[in-house]
């Protein structure tokens, strides 16, 4: 027998996300919250290609001709800059959201990789600082945990104005993971929502930010890199202004960076991509002079070599990984994949790091579910990742001719898309166009 | 007694020279004169030393604080006493705004008014202005004790958490989640101490208690409206 019913017909405007979502909201009266990055499309680093080396350039040989990958960070100000052997640093992480081992595996292999690894909302744990040879402390708006002493044990000071994620909001961790020692770090009592500031309690404006920093450097004897941390949106004029307010290095975090929990609304729909992030920040670096005299490290979903010599074509001194990092530690990898089911998802899907539940013991403080993770494990993991990306940045850079990946540069991109050829100023291939610039 | 004048040392110098106490010079006196509302003067000290400041002073003054005893003849700018750990500051004049920003611990005085968001984010740090406070004092206090000898403004205690206020003027508004709470013989006891360690002569009997609902604690869906 026929069926003669027009075929069933999805809405456009309605899909089943959104109208799942509204009998959510519906049901429960408030926003979702919930942890890792952007889920939705945007333009990136994956819509730029290299131009490799022909005729018009030579390349380098790739397991013969070294292609160098160290940086020196806080060249600016600081007596004693830090000095990392390969341009992709660990991003602040609290612990709290993340365990203890997890935060010890993030150090561990950052130390065996040479580079930074950083505190978070909360301050620095013993493991972090035993672990990390070079560590990069966090003062955030929430101040949890500031303690001169561990301002003085970091190696540089990262003060955080903002995260790509949540541009404009603090942070929030959830009463269930507020266990005594977390709640203990925090002054906070046990148990509570605790929902971090959005500002700073005691500076408010750029003027104000550039007597924190000379406070910083007064306390710590100009010792240390001073970095500022924002989220990305009006990246020219911020990035601008944090270098007025003397910081040593800027680090911007594109709308692609991860959280440990915030509401869905906040992740979705607050900032601006990394992919045209960066050419904003190097621009306004370059106009006041400052390209290179005040480095830059770029964050925001950044998964692979490919996005690591991406961003630094486009000026990047250097990157820094967050979710990425706990994807090479077990993040969303099907194992315990009934616990996945008992959070209401699926391996490769999941985002509850909000709930302390995590199946892979990375965001989590209960201790049989950390017990999954072995620091030592983790580290071994991360630095595998680690040294897949260098090694494909580096094939990348050599394929381009260049014997160090702050060589490469921005005339050696094109741009698969319109849009990505206009928010990374980088012609179209096939043309000489840049999408609001007209012809060259 | 050493006396350093910073109309002819700079602030650089006078920082490291605070900080590399050592010894017997832990607990030496020090004075500070021609400051000129210099800011982040003797931050990060770390010593029981005693430091007193001649004149009045930018932001930060006193910032970071371990055990050091710092007195300031003069008015002060911004976050006077920021994250205090320990030791004691006293203020013989007025604050700017954000006076004792998340201390942490010790005592900060001042003898005369305080500017909006005294005490913000405090946690641990005792707190007493014989005058009044600006608007959002207190806004996110954690722990420790705001006393406030004179009036507050709008907003006193908004979001805050286990911090305790006592107030002996008039207050101006409570902000969310902050409530009056009974002043039992044991908080009156406990504002004597703080009055008497803090050197000022009021009657405790003249002050009232605000802390926390406690409402806000977990999100509940039919408490939005407060936010
Ligand atoms: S697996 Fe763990 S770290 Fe990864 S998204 Fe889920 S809860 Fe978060």
């Amino acid at each position: 027998m026929t069926d003669n019913r027009p075929p069933r017909r999805r809405s456009a405007s309605f899909p089943p996300e959104v109208l799942a979502e509204i009998h959510r909201a519906a049901d429960q009266g408030v926003y979702e919250i919930r942890g890792f990055g952007a889920k939705r499309y945007l333009p990136t680093f994956d819509d730029l290609v290299f131009l490799g080396a022909s005729v018009s350039r030579y390349p380098l040989e790739g397991y013969r001709e070294k292609c160098e990958t160290n940086i020196t960070i806080g060249t600016r100000f600081a007596k004693k800059p830090i000095e990392l052997k390969i341009p992709i640093t660990i991003a602040g992480m609290s612990f709290g959201s993340l365990g203890a081992k997890a935060k010890e595996a993030l150090g561990k292999a950052a130390t065996e990789m040479g580079t930074s690894t950083t505190t978070g909302d909360g301050g620095m744990t013993e493991e972090e600082r035993q672990s990390s040879k070079t560590l990069v402390y966090q003062v955030l708006p929430s101040r949890y945990g500031m303690n001169p002493d561990d301002l003085r044990r970091g190696d540089a000071i990262e003060v955080v104005v903002g995260q790509g994620a949540k541009p404009g909001g603090g942070g929030m961790l959830l009463g269930q993971k507020i266990t005594k020692r977390v709640a203990d770090m925090r002054t906070l009592p046990e148990g509570i929502d605790q929902r971090s500031a959005s500002r700073h309690p005691d500076w408010t404006g750029p003027d104000d930010l550039a007597i924190k920093i000379k406070e910083l450097r007064e306390i710590t004897d100009w010792e240390k890199p001073i970095y500022v941390k924002i989220g990305a949106t009006r990246t020219s004029y911020d990035v601008a202004l944090a270098v007025k307010a003397g910081a040593d290095v800027v680090v911007l975090d594109g709308m692609q960076g991860g959280t440990g929990a915030t509401q869905d609304v906040f992740i979705e729909h607050v900032g601006i991509p990394t992919l045209p992030a960066v050419r904003l920040a190097v621009n306004a670096l370059k106009e006041l002079g400052m390209h290179r005299e005040v480095q830059l490290i770029v964050s925001g979903g950044i998964r692979t070599g490919a996005d690591v010599a991406k961003a630094m074509a486009l000026g990047a001194d250097a990157v820094s990984i967050g979710t990425a990092a706990l994807v090479a530690m077990g993040c969303n990898k099907a194992v315990h994949i009934e616990d996945y089911h008992a959070l209401g998802t699926e391996p490769g899907y999941c985002h509850h790091c909000h709930t302390g539940l995590c199946p892979v013991g990375i965001t989590t403080q209960e201790p049989e579910l950390e017990a999954r993770l072995a620091p030592e494990h983790g580290a071994r993991l991360l630095k595998n990742y680690l040294t897949t990306m260098v090694l494909e940045a580096q094939t990348l850079a050599r394929a381009c001719g260049k014997s160090h990946l702050l060589n490469l540069e921005p005339e050696d991109l094109v741009a698969l898309t319109m849009e990505a050829a206009a928010m990374a100023g980088v012609p179209l291939a096939g043309t000489d166009w840049i999408p609001g610039r007209g012809a060259t | 007694m050493t006396v350093i004048d910073l109309s002819k040392t700079s602030l650089r110098d006078l920082n490291q020279r605070l900080h590399d106490l050592n010894g017997a010079d832990r607990n030496n006196e020090w004075r500070i004169t021609n400051p000129s509302g210099e800011h982040a003067i003797a931050v990060g000290l770390n010593a029981p030393t005693n430091v007193q400041i001649d004149g009045p002073v930018g932001y930060y003054c006193g910032g970071m604080n371990k055990e050091a005893m710092i007195t300031i003849n003069g008015h002060c700018g911004w976050g006077v006493g920021e994250n205090i750990m320990s030791g004691f500051i006293r203020v013989k004049g007025n604050a700017s705004e954000s006076a004792g920003a998340s201390g942490r611990g010790g005592m900060i005085v001042i003898e005369g008014d305080a500017s909006s968001r005294c005490g913000i984010s405090m946690k641990g740090v005792d707190i007493v202005v014989t005058g009044s406070v600006g608007h959002m004092s207190a806004f996110l206090a954690q722990k420790g004790h705001l006393v406030v000898g004179g009036d507050v403004g709008p907003d006193l205690g908004a979001s805050i958490y286990e911090a305790v206020i006592y107030v002996q003027g008039k207050v101006n508004g409570l902000g969310t989640d902050c409530i009056e709470k009974d002043m039992t013989p044991e908080h009156r006891k406990n504002l004597a101490r703080l009055l008497q360690e803090a050197g000022v002569d009021m009657n405790p009997a003249g002050f009232r208690r605000y802390g926390s609902a406690r409402k806000l604690y977990h999100f509940n869906v039919d408490h939005a409206d407060a936010y």
